[in-house]
C-alpha cells in the first residue's frame, strides 16, 4: 500500500519535474506575459506567438503566452489574475469583453504593472483601464473599409460567414461591412460555429438558398478556408465577390488563385512584436511612443504576394 | 455498494479496525492527491507568488468554482445518473439573468428567482426525460447542452443583436439578493492585513494604499456552504442513504421502497441549482452575461468529481472527495500558470493527472475492500 503510495509519488515528480523545471528557470531581463482570448483551437493565434517568442528573444526578455483553452472570457479574467499575482513587468492582454476584463486589468495595472492592450478592444477602452497603449486594428473601421472596397468592385449583398459569434468584436467587422455597403446586415451574418466540414456545409446551403448573394466576407482562416473549400464544390470560385480577413497558408493560396479578391491584413506579428519592443525600452530607458500604434488595415491582393507567401502562418 | 455484494452472513456486523475504516474512505485517493500536488508545486513554484496572499486566492477561487458544480455532479453521479448539460447551463443562466435583469429591467432579485426557478425546471425536466424514457441520462443531457446553448446565443442575438449582454453590475446596484452571490466579506480583516504588511497593498491608482485583496468572494462561501450541505445530507441523512442505493442498484433499491425516481430526479435538480449559483455568482462579479460563458465546464465538474474517487458507475463516492478533487484541478490547472508551463500541456497534464488518480482510486479501493 505505502510502496504503492511511494511509487505513483515518484512517477508524478518524475513526469513533472522537466517541464516544470524548464519554465522556472529565471532568464536575464524582463518577465512580460501576453494574455489572449483565443481558444486552443484557433491557429491564428499562432502568429502571434511566434512574434512575442522572436521579439523575446532579441530583446533578452522573457515572455510567456497564455490563453483560456475554450475561449471563456471569465477564465480569461482568472488567467489575468494569475499573471499579476506572479508579478510579472508587463502584461499585453486583449481586452474582448470590456465589463468582463476591466476589473482585472485595472487591479493589475494598479498594482505596479504595466499594461499594453493589443487586438482587440479600442484605444478609448484602453486608456481608460489605464493602459499604456492600444496595439491593434480598430475593428469596425477595418469592415467598413472593406465594405467601401466591396462596393466599388461591384457587390450589392453579401454573406458574412462568423466563425467567432461570441465574440462582439469580431462581429463589428461584418456590421462595418455592411454600413460600407450601405445595406442592412439583417440576417446576412451567419453564425458558422468553429467545424470546418459544418462551416463548409452551412456556406453551400446559404448560397443555394440565396443564389443573388454575390459576394462573401469571411472574418479569418477559420472561416476562409472552409469557404474556399465550399466554392471550389459548387463552382463559383472566382466568380463570386470574396474578400477575408486575416491570412493564413489558404487563403494567400487563393489570393494568388484569383478565388479570393484580397484579403485584410492586421499584422498580427506587430501586435504581439510591438507591444514587447515598446515595453522593454520603456522600462530599460524610459522611453515610449506618444501615441497608439495601428497595425492595420492593409490590403493584401495578388500583387505582391512574394514574402507573405513565405511567411503565411508564421509572421503573416 | 461493494461490501453488499460479497456473500457472508455476518458481513455488515462484522469488526472492523480502526484504520481500515480509517482507509475504506472513498475520498483517499483525492487526499493523497492533494498532499502530492501542493508538495510539487511548494518544491517548484514557490518563488513565483503562487503561495502569496494574491496567488492563494487565485487558485482558490478557480477550485471554488470546480467546487460548485462538482458537488452537484458528485450527488448525481452516486445516484447513478450524468448531466451534460452543466456547461450549457452556466451560459443560459447567466444570460437569462441579463434578459430579466438588464433587457427587461426587472428588479434584480425577482431576475435571480426566477433564473433559478427556470432552471431548476429545466433541471427536473432532465431528469423527468431520463425517468420515463429509460434513455441512459448521457444522450438526454446531451441533447440539453445543444438545446441550452442554442437558446443562449439565440436569444440575445435576437433582442439585442449581440452575444453579451453587460450593464449587470448596475442593475444589481442596491439589490438586496445580488450580493449573496456577488460580493466579498471580510474585508475590514484583510484592510488590517494589509495595513500590518502581510499582504501586499496597491500602489498606485485610486485604490493605492488598499490590500490587493479586497475579501473573501461570496463565491467562496457558496462553495464551502454546498459541500457542507452535500456531505451531511449524503452521510448523515435517510435521503444520503436513498441516494446511494439508487445508484448502486436501482432495482434492488426499488424493492426495498426507496422512491427513486423521486431522488434521481431531485439530484438533477441540485445539479441544476449548483450551476445556477456558479452562474450568478459570475455574472454578478463580471457585470456580463456573455453565450460563451461556462463552454467544457460539464467534463470539468465529472474529471473532479471522478478525481476525487465516484465510480462513474454509481452507488460509490464521496461529495468531500469530489471537492478535493476540485481543489486539485484548480491548483494545477493555476500552478502551471505560475510554475512558467507552455500552457499548451495543460492539457496534456490534465489528462495525466485524471488517469493518475483514477489508477490510484482503483487500486486503493482494491487492496483495502478485496473486491476484484
Amino acid at each position: 500500500m505505502t510502496s504503492l503510495m511511494k511509487k505513483m509519488a515518484l512517477a508524478a515528480t518524475v513526469a513533472l519535474t522537466p517541464l516544470l523545471a524548464a519554465g522556472t528557470v529565471a532568464a536575464e531581463g524582463e518577465k512580460y506575459v501576453l494574455v489572449s482570448h483565443a481558444p486552443d483551437s484557433d491557429s491564428w493565434w499562432n502568429t502571434i506567438k511566434n512574434g512575442i517568442a522572436l521579439a523575446g528573444e532579441q530583446m533578452g526578455v522573457d515572455v510567456e503566452y497564455r490563453n483560456p483553452p475554450t475561449g471563456d472570457i471569465a477564465d480569461m479574467a482568472r488567467i489575468i489574475e494569475q499573471a499579476a499575482a506572479s508579478g510579472p513587468n508587463g502584461i499585453i492582454t486583449t481586452l474582448a469583453d470590456f465589463d468582463v476584463l476591466k476589473g482585472p486589468i485595472m487591479n493589475a495595472v494598479d498594482q505596479g504593472i504595466d499594461v499594453i492592450i493589443m487586438n482587440t478592444g479600442t484605444p478609448d477602452q484602453a486608456r481608460e483601464v489605464g493602459a499604456l497603449m492600444y496595439v491593434g486594428q480598430p475593428e469596425y473601421d477595418a469592415g467598413y473599409a472593406a465594405g467601401l472596397r466591396a462596393k466599388s468592385e461591384g457587390v450589392t449583398k453579401f454573406l458574412c460567414v462568423n466563425h467567432a459569434i461570441q465574440q462582439p468584436t469580431v462581429g463589428e467587422r461584418c456590421r462595418g461591412y455592411a454600413d460600407g455597403l450601405g445595406v442592412d446586415l439583417g440576417d446576412a451574418m451567419m453564425d458558422s460555429g468553429v467545424d470546418p466540414s459544418e462551416i463548409k456545409n452551412k456556406v453551400l446551403a446559404y448560397l443555394s438558398a440565396n443564389p443573388d448573394v454575390d459576394g462573401i466576407l469571411t472574418l479569418g482562416p477559420v472561416s476562409a478556408d472552409p469557404t474556399i473549400a465550399a466554392l471550389e464544390e459548387n463552382g463559383m470560385s472566382g466568380a463570386i465577390h470574396f474578400g477575408t480577413f486575416d491570412l493564413g497558408e489558404e487563403i494567400v493560396k487563393a489570393i494568388k488563385g484569383g478565388v479570393i479578391n484580397w484579403g485584410i491584413d492586421q499584422q498580427p506579428f506587430l501586435q504581439a512584436y510591438l507591444p514587447v519592443v515598446v515595453m522593454t525600452n520603456y522600462h530599460r530607458y524610459g522611453v515610449l511612443p506618444g501615441n497608439n500604434i495601428n497595425s492595420g488595415p492593409g490590403f493584401v491582393t495578388a500583387d505582391g504576394l512574394g514574402l507573405i507567401e513565405q511567411y503565411a502562418g508564421e509572421y503573416r | 455498494m461493494s461490501d453488499a455484494t460479497t456473500s457472508g452472513v455476518d458481513e455488515r456486523i462484522k469488526q472492523q479496525s480502526r484504520l481500515r475504516r480509517a482507509l475504506i474512505r472513498p475520498e483517499l485517493g483525492g487526499i493523497c492527491g492533494t498532499i502530492i500536488v501542493f508538495l510539487l508545486f511548494l518544491l517548484f513554484a514557490s518563488d513565483s507568488g503562487m503561495f502569496a496572499a494574491q496567488g492563494i486566492m487565485n487558485w482558490s477561487i478557480v477550485s471554488a468554482q470546480f467546487m460548485i458544480i462538482a458537488v452537484g455532479a458528485c450527488l448525481l453521479m452516486i445516484a447513478g445518473e450524468f448531466d451534460l448539460s452543466v456547461g450549457s447551463m452556466i451560459g443560459f443562466a447567466g444570460m437569462m439573468i441579463a434578459v430579466f435583469g438588464v433587457v427587461l429591467a426587472w428588479p434584480m432579485w425577482i431576475a435571480i428567482l426566477i433564473t433559478f426557478a427556470l432552471c431548476l425546471a429545466l433541471g427536473a425536466l432532465n431528469g423527468w426525460i431520463v425517468i420515463k424514457t429509460g434513455l441512459p441520462s448521457f444522450i438526454v443531457t446531451l441533447a440539453f447542452l445543444f438545446i441550452l446553448r442554442g437558446f443562449t446565443i439565440y436569444i440575445p442575438q435576437t433582442i439585442e443583436r449581440k452575444t453579451i449582454i453587460g450593464g449587470i453590475r448596475d442593475a444589481a446596484e442596491g439589490d438586496w439578493l445580488a450580493p449573496f452571490f456577488g460580493a466579498k466579506i471580510g474585508q475590514p480583516i484583510f484592510q488590517w492585513l494589509g495595513d500590518i504588511g502581510v499582504i501586499e497593498t496597491f500602489q498606485r491608482g485610486t485604490r493605492a494604499g488598499q490590500p490587493v485583496i479586497e475579501g473573501i468572494p461570496m463565491l467562496v462561501v457558496w462553495a464551502l456552504l454546498l459541500i457542507i450541505v452535500g456531505h451531511l445530507l449524503l452521510t448523515r441523512t435517510r435521503f444520503g442513504n436513498w441516494i446511494f442505493a439508487s445508484g448502486g442498484d436501482a432495482e434492488a433499491a426499488r424493492n426495498s421502497g426507496v422512491p427513486v425516481n423521486k431522488v434521481k430526479i431531485s439530484m438533477f435538480m441540485f445539479t441544476a441549482f449548483c450551476a445556477t449559483v456558479f452562474a450568478v455568482c459570475q455574472v454578478m462579479e463580471f457585470g456580463s452575461a456573455g453565450a460563451d460563458r461556462g463552454l467544457l465546464k460539464e467534463f470539468e465538474a465529472i474529471i473532479a468529481v471522478v478525481i476525487g474517487g465516484a465510480l462513474l458507475t454509481g452507488g460509490y463516492g464521496s461529495v468531500i472527495g469530489a471537492a478535493l478533487g476540485a481543489l486539485i484541478f484548480g491548483v494545477v490547472q493555476q500552478g502551471l500558470f505560475f510554475a512558467g508551463v507552455e500552457s499548451s500541456l495543460f492539457r496534456v497534464f490534465l489528462g495525466l493527472i485524471l488517469l493518475g488518480a483514477v489508477i490510484l482510486n482503483t487500486y486503493i479501493r482494491r487492496i483495502i475492500t478485496g473486491e476484484r
